[in-house]
């Protein structure tokens, strides 16, 4: 069996990863009160958008007219029911913070997957065949990485129409440079590793090289990419929203309530409180999980306090 | 700066649909393309849109019937203001800050520097500016909430716009200073018998600074991205305000030259914060 001698070759970096650092992840976990705090608050988010249905007390466009305006229920107009009041339409804001989460995370999920997924591919090419490819490629990444981000979305949400299959596929495609950029760079590091040249000289295939030698070894440093994209994609979406370029405005998005919000900020506040609560709550949680996968799943960056 | 003018035009793609009435005629389609020269082939269409916008000419605006270039040369001076005030702020609170809390990792200055990073990673702007407006204008009725009379009116949009990058520079000065700080140079200073003051203003502080030149560039032209939303919260009479009608008209022109327009600024500062780079930084000079 030749393809066995490429395995004994390469250190196996996945399992070896796992028996050796989960331990040291748990342990972090349990002793940074920070990392607990992330992983509390985004798994919140998660089972939120999950069971939205289950959770919220209204539907997310349900209301009644009569119950229009109204602040949070300990405020003196505020309406039993309605916890964090309603909007101009007597939608319950609570209901529609609970079922944006699922636009937020969408946007941040796939968003994210998609530009990983065309990133990785880019910059492989990039980083392992060098020369023209190269060239064309970080020609083309440089150029979108020195654009202003928001401007460059916006530019292409104006064209596309606003649902949210597009919205993932614009944060999916601008997004990618970023992460092409790192793994050309990692790439060309690993190119020149021991075990890598050794499985070239035993005349091992491209895509062999590429998905058992390079790949597993992006791994850490993707997914730390990866958790801090993504709270850089809650952002955007909801800027997106708020820009009216995202998805349609009666979808329940945090951007969109803001938005909305903006317009009767002086005489209902509340209606932009709370969509901009969740919106940190969540990017303040992805961020800390980050934090804790970075020092966790790359050793470099550990750091000693 | 040729290829990126080319791939903005490619992007916006054919304008005609967005532009016309969804009700439109064919016929009426078809007056209108030509009209507006989109009957053209791309290559000549986008080498009469090249030579137009280096000779300063952007096209002209479908909705205010002035020249785009105009348009944006009115509204860059309250721009530029805000841009640079907020610049400016994040920079009088990060670096003394972000060195302070590098140089005292643990210390009560350290923890608000910490906030202050977290913050610029997890409040968005444009909330931000919402609860300002609320905190300190509805409530407090210490600031004006929006236009641009007098300085008063530049405070909390000012604040709410640094926020970000001030966030971003505190961290980035911080992890400077703590890498730097475990330099081999700084032990010899030390041995040296230099007092930590001096170690800290002479040998620590440059040497951090120097990443924060190429932070500095970026974080402008995301200013005036970020501006979109900060400008239309406040009513601020900038470019971000005239980008957000544009787009709310479907003015693609108008879009279009804004952009152009902030995209070749964006390249001229990172070419400016290159050659900065170079003149401060020997060590990327010999590269």
């Amino acid at each position: 069996m030749p393809v066995r001698i490429f395995d004994a070759l390469s250190p196996r970096q996945p399992r070896l990863q796992l028996r050796v650092r989960l331990p040291y992840g748990v342990h972090r976990l349990l002793h940074d009160p920070g990392a607990l705090l992330g992983l509390i608050l985004v798994s919140l988010v998660v089972l939120t958008a999950l069971f939205a249905e289950q959770l919220a007390p209204y539907g997310p466009t349900e209301g009644s007219l009569l119950d229009a305006k109204r602040p949070e229920v300990w405020q003196e107009q505020g309406l039993e029911g309605h916890l964090l009041g309603t909007d101009q339409l007597g939608q319950d804001i609570l209901s529609r913070v609970i079922y944006g989460a699922r636009v937020s995370l969408a946007v941040g999920f796939f968003g994210v997957l998609l530009a990983s997924a065309i990133g990785v591919t880019l910059g492989m090419s990039a980083g392992y065949l060098g020369g023209r490819v190269d060239e064309a490629i970080s020609s083309i990444v440089n150029l979108l990485l020195s654009f202003p981000y928001l401007v460059l979305v916006i530019i292409i949400a104006t064209v596309f129409g606003r649902n949210l299959l597009n919205v993932i596929i614009i944060f999916g495609i601008t997004d990618a440079p970023v992460f092409a950029r790192l793994v050309r760079g990692e790439v060309l590091r690993l190119r020149n590793v021991d075990y890598v040249v050794a499985a070239v000289g035993l005349g091992a295939p491209t895509w062999r090289i590429l998905l058992r030698h390079l790949l597993p070894n992006l791994v850490g440093p993707l997914v730390t990419l990866m958790t801090f994209e993504m709270s850089a994609m809650i952002f955007y979406e909801a800027g997106l929203s708020f820009l009216g370029l995202s998805v349609p405005p009666e979808v329940p998005s945090w951007g969109n309530m803001l938005a909305l919000g903006r317009k009767f900020l002086y005489i209902f506040p509340w209606m932009s409180i709370y969509p901009g609560l969740a919106i940190s709550l969540t990017a303040f949680g992805v961020n800390l999980l980050g934090d804790w996968m970075r020092d966790v799943l790359d050793p470099r960056l550990r750091r000693a306090d | 700066m040729l290829v990126l003018v080319f791939f903005t035009v490619r992007l916006t793609g054919d304008p005609v649909g967005l532009m016309v009435a969804r009700n439109a005629t064919p016929e009426q389609r078809e007056a209108f393309r030509v009209a507006h020269g989109f009957d053209r082939p791309l290559a000549e269409q986008f080498i009469g849109y090249l030579g137009n916008a280096l000779g300063g000419d952007l096209g002209k605006s479908l909705r205010l019937h002035l020249p785009n270039a105009e348009l944006i040369m009115q509204r860059l001076p309250a721009t530029m203001e805000l841009a640079l005030a907020a610049l400016l702020l994040s920079l009088v609170i990060a670096v003394p800050l972000g060195i302070i809390s590098g140089v005292f990792p643990g210390s009560p200055l350290d923890l608000l520097a910490r906030l202050i990073g977290l913050a610029g990673q997890t409040i968005p702007s444009f909330w931000l500016a919402m609860i300002l407006i609320l905190v300190f204008a509805v409530n407090l009725r210490l600031f004006p909430t929006f236009g641009r009379d007098s300085l008063e009116h530049l405070v909390l949009p000012a604040v709410a716009l640094s926020v970000a990058s001030m966030g971003q520079m505190v961290r980035l000065l911080r992890s400077a200073v703590l890498e730097v700080s475990r330099e081999n140079y700084i032990r010899t200073a030390r041995s040296k018998g230099l007092s930590e003051i001096v170690i800290t203003l002479r040998h620590v502080t440059p040497n951090a600074l120097i990443p924060l030149v190429s932070v500095v560039g970026v974080n402008f032209t995301y200013m005036l991205g970020g501006s979109v939303y900060i400008e239309t919260i406040f009513a601020w009479p900038g470019l971000g305000t005239l980008l957000n009608d544009a787009i709310n008209d479907s003015d693609f022109p108008l879009v279009q030259a804004i952009t152009i327009f902030i995209a070749a600024f964006a390249i001229g500062l990172n070419l400016l914060t290159d050659i900065a780079y170079d003149l401060i930084d020997p060590r990327a000079r010999q590269r």
